[in-house]
């Protein structure tokens, strides 16, 4: 039996959701692994009885089919039984929920100036350390904010060990994150934000994920990727970039004159 | 004396005063009020859509069948998901139930029309012009929102060109046809069912039909408002669903759900209830457990006006509400368990009789419950938050809805043939079309689970080679034009027995219910009399009332000579 249960849960492990990027995933796919199990169970019993049945009792000759109506307390007792499945399944998500929802304690943080989020309902990091970034969804691309207000477009860089709370938004349509390995999918909604954490810790890690709700025509092309790098390493790449959107800033400020101006964008 | 009994009971109850010239073949399609006649044409407008919505499937899988493929464009991609959706939802399954419906609830419950006849062909018209309003924007602009068509995507900002409005005028149309569909069928079982047949004497068919019906009227003008919202934000400056001026884009998502898991049980019942019926008559079996069975139907479809936002799990919801909408979806699988173990008990014991019908209903048990039980980990929602909006949930809702609405459609069409038009369809055609959808069916839809596992999004119309994605794809591809084979042989044996089949006679499979009473095909007026129905198998006493008879007078010629 118990090699039995071994070979379950490495099929289970096999045809499971991607994982190993977050602790959240990977929680996600613990609760995975035991929901299949007993998903299997369930099904090989009843197809096991199914297939018996039809093969048990196929017309031959001289026999009768036996005119039962019904039986109370068998249906009873499957109703029961289903029912009693519905409430361990139930048990099951409700012990594994907090691992998957609840941000984990986050290790050492890089302190960052002038980071300020306003938010409705964001996840409680236990500690309170964390590094916020705003995800914003747009047709066709992901722009990543951090807190000292630098950006990125598709490649969001993160540092090691640190709990990173995701504050997903829609720009136009909606759209939904996800990068598999780290965990499960936020709708990115225009008017609304939504929260989501992950927490990655091996430096050199480049996670793949892509938009998951259809946004028009070139969703397919809507990728992001999440790049792992150690903290010193992580301030000076947030220090690069800086400078680099400085520069950029002061090239079109002083290109300006040059341009004609801009007509005003009616509505927003 | 009995001879008496059998002589009043076969007197005319409604006398002809005079006989209507018949008109010309095509005026009397067009005009008929016969339900049977609206019944066939429902039918096989369905089926002509189900081909069409085939036809866009394998198109979408040969796009997919190879990574970075080049086939269609993003533009086209998008269309033909969208119609696929929408014809197989509101052009195939819905309809056709709807014809069943038509043809079936009549005879079974011992009526000669339904309750409102013309209303019944405007019905139909109404989905058949639905469906034109749809399909004329292949010449223009089809939509390409998803058959879900998620606004602000569906908006006039971001498909300013007029495929959404074809879709929302489709949803329209179709919506007021089932709508008064379903008010017809309401009235028509509560007010026309033959003397003795009482609420538990109703045919389980009857009774999902009953609960389609109900559905239906709860669910349906939560849509018409929805897409008329939608028409008017799109041109005639309202904001109910535009975030800028204060609207919101969840409400387009909770008012199209709580139609649109209703939908789901809408699509399915009634092909339980065609399991229902096919299962004892080829198990030579009473239903086990025909109360359960009937009360599992209307619990589902309360049930299923309580889960719509198990499609929104990863949208921004509090935990308190995932926590709702995860156990009201749990809760739904313990009417479907109950509904599964009912049917193998009727089975269980029986002598199983191994004709087309049977197969396919054997088929739909073993795959539904997979469909079944990707369900329930679905409504898990920190799984969900995985699973959702990638190919593991296309793989679950094709299971339930092809695995288990379009087996069911099959059953009952080898199962109800006869009766339509007299023929029987080929046993031999009918296996091979069987073991072929078979196969099919899995080769696509099996994999797909793998697929989604693996990080591919749905409604993508490209994907990069990593993984197992290539292959896994191409297996599904293949499956795909086997699945399709299998639906073409099903074809070819129904326009062959047309003229070919063998004559059915009024009762081949010796059923149970009452539509096997009269002749096949029906009599305009389908029954001369009525019998009294004395329990839930009314043909099954009616052969043993007669078979008594016969014994008897037999015996009472016999005396004298004995004498």
């Amino acid at each position: 039996m118990p090699r039995a249960l071994g070979l379950a849960v490495l099929f289970a492990d096999a045809i499971g959701p991607e994982s190993g990027g977050s602790p959240n995933a990977d929680s996600t796919h613990t609760l995975w692994v035991i929901v299949l199990i007993i998903a299997l169970i369930v099904l090989i019993g009843v197809e096991g009885l199914l297939l018996y049945t039809v093969i048990r009792f196929r017309a031959r000759k001289h026999r009768e089919a036996a005119q039962i109506h019904g039986n109370t307390r068998l249906e009873i007792g499957w109703t029961v039984g289903a029912g009693l499945i519905v409430v361990a399944l139930t048990i099951v998500a409700f012990i594994s929920l907090p691992d998957i929802q609840d941000p984990e304690k986050s290790g050492q943080s890089v302190s960052l100036a002038g980071a300020q989020v306003a938010s409705v309902n964001p996840p409680k990091v236990p500690g309170g350390k964390q590094l916020r970034i705003d995800v914003n969804g747009q047709q066709y691309v992901w722009r990543y904010t951090y807190p000292d207000g630098t950006y990125s477009y598709t490649d969001m860089v993160v540092p090691a060990g640190q709990t990173v709370v995701l504050r997903i938004r829609g720009q136009d349509v909606d759209h939904s994150w996800w990068i598999p390995k780290l965990g499960g999918k936020f709708d990115a909604i225009p008017g609304y934000d939504n929260y989501t954490w992950f927490k990655a810790n091996q430096v050199g890690a480049v996670y793949r994920g892509q938009c998951a709700e259809l946004c028009g025509r070139n969703h397919a092309n809507m990728l992001a990727t999440v790049s792992v790098v150690s903290p010193p390493a992580f301030k000076r790449w947030l220090a690069s970039k800086k400078a680099q959107i400085n520069a950029a800033n002061k090239d079109s400020a002083a290109a300006a004159p040059l341009l004609s101006p801009l007509p005003a964008r009616p509505g927003r | 004396m009995t001879t008496t009994a059998i002589k009043d009971l076969a007197r005319p109850q409604i006398v002809a005063h005079a006989v209507p010239r018949p008109r010309k073949a095509w005026l009397e399609w067009v005009t008929t009020v016969d339900h049977k006649k609206i019944g066939i044409l429902y039918m096989v407008t369905a089926f002509v859509f189900f081909l069409v919505g085939g036809i866009e499937a394998l198109l979408i899988r040969i796009q997919l069948g190879a990574p970075d493929n080049t086939f269609l464009t993003p533009e086209k991609y998008n269309q033909l998901f969208t119609m696929h959706g929408t014809t197989m939802i509101f052009l195939f399954v819905v309809p056709m139930m709807a014809g069943f419906g038509n043809y079936f609830v009549p005879l079974m419950i011992g009526a000669r029309d339904m309750a409102f006849p013309r209303l019944n062909a405007f019905s139909y018209w109404l989905f058949l012009f639905g469906a034109i309003v749809l399909y004329v924007s292949l010449f223009f602009n089809p939509p390409e929102a998803g058959w879900t068509s998620y606004t602000p995507l569906s908006s006039s900002a971001y498909l300013p060109n007029s495929g959404v409005d074809a879709w929302i005028f489709m949803v329209h149309l179709t919506g007021l046809s089932s709508l008064l569909g379903a008010i017809n069928f309401y009235v028509t079982i509560a007010n026309m069912r033959a003397p003795g047949m009482g609420w538990g004497r109703l045919p389980l068919f009857v009774w999902t039909i009953l609960t389609f019906a109900v559905l239906l009227i709860l669910a349906l003008p939560t849509i018409a408002a929805a897409v008329t919202m939608l028409l008017t934000d799109r041109h005639f400056g309202t904001h109910f669903y535009d975030p800028s001026q204060g609207g919101s884009p969840l409400l387009w998502q909770h008012l199209f759900w709580f139609f649109g898991h209703p939908e789901v049980y809408i699509m399915i019942l009634p092909g339980f209830g065609i399991i229902s019926e096919v299962l004892p008559v080829f198990s030579r079996k009473p239903i086990f457990g025909y109360k359960a069975i009937a009360a599992a139907s209307v619990g589902i479809a309360f049930l299923s006006l309580l889960v719509w936002a198990h499609h929104m799990f990863a949208t921004p919801l509090s935990t308190a509400v995932l926590a709702f909408f995860m156990l009201s979806s749990m809760i739904i699988a313990v009417p479907t368990g109950i509904k599964i173990f009912n049917w193998i008990a009727t089975l269980w014991r029986g002598t199983l009789d191994f004709k087309t019908p049977l197969y396919f209903g054997v088929g739909f048990l073993a795959f539904f419950t997979l469909g079944g039980v990707s369900g329930v980990m679905l409504a898990i929602f920190p799984l969900d938050w995985q699973l959702t909006d990638t190919y593991f949930v296309v793989a679950h809702f094709h299971y339930v809805l092809v695995a288990g609405a379009v087996n069911a459609i099959f059953a009952g069409l080898y199962y109800w043939f006869p009766k339509m038009t007299g023929r029987m369809l080929s046993e031999g055609l009918g296996k091979l079309s069987f073991w072929l959808t078979f196969a099919g069916f899995n080769v696509t839809f099996l994999v797909q689970h793998s697929i989604g596992l693996e990080g591919m999004p749905r409604r993508i119309y490209e994907y990069a080679d990593t993984g197992n994605l290539h292959v896994l794809n191409l297996i599904s591809t293949v499956g795909a034009f086997i699945l399709a084979l299998g639906v073409l042989v099903t074809v070819v044996n129904v326009l062959r027995s047309l003229k070919r089949g063998a004559v059915a006679g009024p009762d081949p499979w010796k059923a149970n219910t009452l539509e096997w009473f009269t002749t096949s095909p029906p009599p305009p007026n389908n029954f001369d009399a009525v019998p009294r129905v004395r329990s839930v198998e009314p043909m099954k006493d009616i052969r043993r009332a007669v078979r008594r008879a016969t014994e008897e007078r037999a015996g009472s010629e016999r005396e004298p000579v004995k004498a």
